[in-house]
């Protein structure tokens, strides 16, 4: 059920890149994309009853690899994290540039303007 | 069950964001949905995601706020035409169609891959504190197991906000002055 609900979450972040002619908007649901595959990421590792990757000396071993959430989906989500600001800031750059450029978000008036 | 709330509020969030017609709100709706994504990381036992999380939000904020305030036009004519419409909702249908089958190969949610034993993770589980001394494992596998994943990260964040930079950055003063002379001799 968790699964299906992140990928209705991509799902509408594709709409709303592939149906929406600002380019705010198509900036938006990249990120909106870009929640919804760290958190299915995070949720396949997730355990029922886990604990937090992290281990205090009062935990023995044994405990610790049993009830441990799964840590590696949770080291490259922080890398896709940063990633995924870089990626924002570019486009939203190259955003500011369009408007100043040709005062308008509207990618089909952009197309108008150039040719 | 508490995810499944959680959820559903940022599917809300995002079609809010998706279909509204001032984009300043849709940029606010944005900002609420990656804090209830990071919320959702907090409850998965996942404090690092969190707080890294929380520190993008506020900067995704600032930027697209940045992006959209200070611009004369703030709300959103229309959707493109009828033909273009209904082929990228076939696109996301046939897409829904084709991830079905991989729903079913997935584990069952609460039963990852490591607690069958199939996963590399328990190997960094029970050496990561003896080889790295980190306790965080996360921090361990970040730093010390995947350092060059790392490095790569740091050089994309650098690269693209070059980028931007040279994208944003005006014409210096010599220039626009020569750009000037010559429009005056046309």
């Amino acid at each position: 059920m968790e699964y299906i609900l992140s990928f209705v979450l991509l799902m509408i972040g594709l709409y709303c890149v592939a149906t929406k002619k600002n380019i705010v908007k198509i900036v938006i649901g990249l990120n909106i994309m870009e929640y919804a595959i760290n958190l299915f990421l995070i949720l396949i590792g997730y355990r029922r009853g886990g604990i937090a990757p992290i281990r205090t000396p009062d935990m023995s071993l044994a405990y610790f690899l049993r009830y441990s959430v799964d840590p590696l989906p949770q080291a490259l989500v922080v890398t896709s994290i940063v990633i995924g600001f870089g990626v924002l800031a570019l486009s939203v750059s190259m955003a500011i540039r369009i408007y100043e450029r040709y005062g308008t978000f509207d990618i089909n008036e952009i197309k108008r303007l150039k040719g | 069950m508490e995810f499944n709330v959680l959820l559903v509020f940022m599917i809300i969030g995002a079609l809010i964001a998706a279909e509204t017609r001032d984009l300043l709100s849709a940029v606010i709706s944005v900002g609420a949905v990656g804090f209830i994504v990071s919320l959702a990381f907090l409850f998965l036992k996942a404090p690092d995601i969190a707080i890294t999380q929380v520190v993008v939000e506020v900067l995704t904020l600032v930027v697209l706020v940045r992006a959209t305030l200070r611009n004369d036009i703030t709300t959103v004519k229309g959707m493109r035409g009828k033909i273009g419409l209904s082929f990228s909702l076939a696109v996301i249908v046939l897409i829904t169609l084709a991830a079905y089958p991989f729903f079913r190969e997935l584990p069952h949610f609460g039963v990852p891959l490591l607690s069958q034993g199939k996963s590399i993770s328990g190997f960094f589980l029970k050496e990561g504190l003896r080889r790295t001394g980190a306790a965080n494992v996360t921090t361990s596998i970040l730093l010390d197991f995947r350092m060059y994943d790392t490095i790569g990260e740091a050089t994309i964040l650098f690269a693209s906000l070059l980028g931007a930079l040279a994208i944003l950055r005006r014409p210096s003063h010599k220039k626009r002055g020569a750009r000037d002379k010559e429009e005056r001799i046309k």
